[in-house]
């Protein structure tokens, strides 16, 4: 778009005229610049190696949008990408729909979809698809993203909560609440500067590897909203089994810990953006641990806790303590407040 | 009712400080510790510096991770999860 | 580590052996009732050995009345409530500051931050929830005393500010109570200093030691409270040592004096507490945010069939309340023990039940 124009985003821009296509001819299409998308049709077509195909949505409404280890455009890819990792797939393609609030700065939007571009040829998926579109002021906080995604399952990968069998291992690939404390830092009221950063990534090459080299995985679930705590009650929900979990195994960041501590936070309950839950058989779990150790995602991946017999009445989530004492991890209530008198 | 945790004082300008905990910078006021100095480690609760720690105490309380992890390797030798 | 709990639990067994039944240790503190759950500590004690916790959490002692005063306030559109997180979530009579989609609730995690706010925005009244023990009351003073020299008149205080030793002191002059000791709170303790339970030794000849946060504070706080009970002593005593000193910090119990005084305030399930809550100086009454608004007193009122009282005064433990688990959850809270993230019920609902193993 030319000096003249535009530091703004405008209605006009989501119009469907001139400024529309001037918006995806200079800020889009460079950026995620493949043939798919620049034959400009309605519909992306796209041949997949496999009938065995995973989709998902997904929407992103972040705030802040911009954060130390990434920002919306980030996440939109990496949360998409992951959610098909995990369900065993190999990402292929992504759609990205943009909606825009009136008066949003352009050159916010073009270091988002800088960010989105990279990440999505870091992790080796094109953005073949998308739309773009602009509302009143007050209608969208800034920006909203969706990402949906495609992929093709991997061979052998059959994932699910019937799979998981007591004695199986749980593994994480690394630190916990990354995510969820670095994004507090910038919400308004809480004013202190973070050493630490989000783990937002794409996980699809560290699953792909796992699954491709390691028959013995049963289910996997990346740890957003609701943290770890939360999937573990999925899981435990989901098969109808207790959970037995080791606390001092998790790893855990000391500064994220520290931030946690001032405001009252459990780190069980925080999201996380690159991280993976993976239920292993008992034989597996060596193999997968080996994998994630040995990947720059999963250098301090660690075993933390194990199936255990099928729930007598409610499934529990059971957590053995630091300090060898006993409590229950329960799925966290939705808003997290700080803690202080 | 009481959070607070141990930081150093990194900066100081009249009872205006900014504290730094594993890392993270925190502003707080030491208002309530007038005779706090640069490189102090202080008490934090509701953005007030409430006491001084002797540092011993403090790196107690911090290498409790460490002990932690110690801790955790002997558990190991008997660790519930193969 | 391991050879130092070692060392604690066969205290504590030497404790038990010699008193030959239950031993009652209270402890006054949210943040100790939070910690005791998340660190799983009750169940590696002695089962003779038992945790009683106390009206410790600031939010759960608080009336009624005052949470319906808060919310009113909150109804009012020239005015900005600015609290802690921990009162977002207790239920009024007619739903909490959340239910009621308020906009002009803003969380702040400072007394300053709520000054900052007024100054900001001078068209509107400032209401600063000033809830909290001995700990949190210094900064609300510091934040009357800058308004006072600042002449920031849009800001005021709804003070619930509470203090601990004449809790103690109730519970333990109530003829039913149970208590053997007091875990005390390490903070508070910091202002108030570990000789302020002086009194509580020498009238009621019970043990009290000041233990910090951590696990092993907790733990080692509880082995020395047992030590004395084998010794046949009652004494204060502290393991939270190179932060809580005996004098404890004089400059801020200066300041709260300044702007505060004592008077015979009604606390959530223990009734009147002589001189048990804080309010403002006559000299200081203009930032009081019921002079402000014209509100004549707290009606002090309790919701039908809440057992939150029993389980405040340590007379049961929230599974014992029929309500527990059922009707009163976290999301669906009846009373503020299940709210408050530091109340006893949501400490036993998120993190106390145990699994029962299947032979």
């Amino acid at each position: 778009m030319n000096q003249r124009e535009d530091k703004k985003i405008l209605l006009a821009h989501g119009g469907g005229g001139r400024l529309t296509s001037n918006l995806i001819s200079s800020l889009i299409l460079p950026r995620f610049d493949n043939e798919v998308l620049g034959k400009l049709t309605d519909s992306a077509a796209i041949e997949l190696s496999s009938s065995s195909v995973l989709f998902t949505t997904d929407s992103f409404v972040v705030k802040p949008l911009f954060f130390k280890g990434g920002d919306i455009g980030k996440l939109s890819v990496c949360g998409t990408v992951n959610d098909l990792a995990v369900a065993g797939a190999k990402p292929v393609a992504l759609s990205l729909s943009l909606i825009i609030e009136e008066g949003f700065e352009t050159a916010l939007l073009e270091r988002i979809l800088d960010s989105a571009a990279n990440t999505a040829a870091e992790a080796g998926v094109r953005i073949v698809t998308g739309d773009t579109k602009v509302v009143e002021k007050g209608s969208a906080d800034g920006i909203f993203i969706n990402t949906a995604g495609i992929g093709t399952r991997v061979a052998g990968a059959e994932l699910s909560f019937d799979k998981i069998t007591p004695g199986d291992c749980i593994i994480i690939n690394g630190t916990i609440g990354d995510h969820g404390m670095a994004i507090m830092s910038k919400r308004e009221g809480i004013e202190f500067e973070l050493s630490i950063e989000s783990d937002c990534a794409c996980l699809a090459d560290l699953t792909c590897k796992i699954l491709e080299s390691t028959p013995g995985v049963r289910f996997m679930r990346d740890p957003t909203r609701g943290g770890v705590a939360a999937v573990l009650n999925e899981i435990a929900e989901g098969r109808r089994c207790d959970i037995e979990i080791n606390e001092k195994p998790v790893p855990v960041n000391p500064a994220v810990k520290a931030a946690a501590d001032m405001l009252g936070f459990d780190l069980l309950d925080i999201a996380n953006e690159g991280k993976v839950l993976i239920v292993a058989s008992q034989d597996s779990a060596e193999a997968v641990l080996n994998i994630c150790r040995n990947h720059p995602l999963g250098r301090q991946g660690q075993v933390i806790g194990r199936v255990a017999e099928t729930a007598a009445e409610a499934p529990i989530v059971e957590m053995i303590t630091a300090i060898g004492g006993k409590r229950i991890v329960r799925t966290p209530y939705g808003r997290d407040l700080p803690r202080i008198c | 009712m009481c959070l607070a945790v141990p930081a150093r004082i990194v900066e100081l300008a009249d009872d205006r400080a900014v504290v730094d905990a594993m890392g993270n910078r925190w502003k707080c006021r030491t208002t309530l510790t007038p005779d706090v100095k640069l490189g102090d480690i202080v008490l934090i609760h509701a953005g007030f510096a409430i006491t001084t720690i002797d540092e011993e105490e403090a790196q107690k309380t911090w290498e409790l991770i460490a002990e932690f992890d110690e801790f955790q390797k002997e558990q190991e030798k008997g660790s519930p999860i193969e | 580590m391991l050879n130092r709990i070692m060392t604690a639990h066969r205290q504590m067994d030497a404790a038990c052996e010699k008193v030959g039944g239950q031993i009652n240790i209270m402890e006054v503190c949210g943040t100790h009732t939070v910690s005791i759950f998340r660190n799983g500590i009750r169940p590696t004690l002695p089962r003779r050995l038992k945790l009683l916790s106390g009206p410790g959490c600031p939010v759960c002692v608080t009336d009624q009345g005052f949470i319906d005063v808060m919310l009113e306030l909150a109804q009012h559109d020239d005015c900005i409530i600015a609290t802690y997180g921990d009162m977002v979530r207790v239920p009024g009579r007619a739903g909490s500051l959340e239910t009621n989609h308020l906009s002009n609730v803003k969380v702040v995690l400072s007394s300053d931050d709520a000054l900052k706010l007024a100054e900001k925005h001078p068209d509107k009244t400032v209401v600063f929830i000033a809830v909290g023990f001995e700990t949190t009351t210094p900064a609300t003073a510091v934040a009357v005393g800058e308004a006072d020299r600042k002449g920031i008149e849009n800001f005021c205080v709804l003070s619930g500010h509470k203090l601990v030793i004449p809790a103690m002191r109730a519970l333990l002059s109530d003829a039913n109570n149970k208590i053997d000791a007091f875990l005390c709170p390490g903070h508070v303790s910091v202002i108030i200093g570990s000789e302020a339970y002086g009194e509580i030794v020498s009238e009621f000849a019970r043990p009290c030691v000041v233990a910090g946060f951590e696990p092993m504070q907790i733990i080692e706080g509880l082995a020395e409270i047992c030590r004395q009970i084998v010794r046949g002593t009652a004494q204060v005593g502290s393991v939270y040592q190179g932060v809580v000193s005996a004098a404890g910090n004089t400059t801020a119990r200066k300041i709260v004096a300044e702007y505060f005084e004592p008077y015979d305030g009604y606390w959530r399930g223990l009734g009147t507490i002589a001189g048990g809550t804080l309010r403002l100086k006559d000299k200081y009454k203009r930032f009081d945010a019921l002079e402000r608004f014209g509100i004549e007193e707290i009606p002090a009122e309790e919701l039908a069939g809440c057992l939150c009282g029993k389980v405040l005064s340590g007379l049961i433990d929230p599974p014992e309340c029929g309500m527990f688990e059922n009707k009163c959850t976290p999301d669906t809270p009846v009373g503020p023990c299940m709210v408050s993230s530091e109340g006893a019920c949501a400490a036993w609902y998120k993190y106390g039940r145990i699994r029962k193993r299947r032979s």
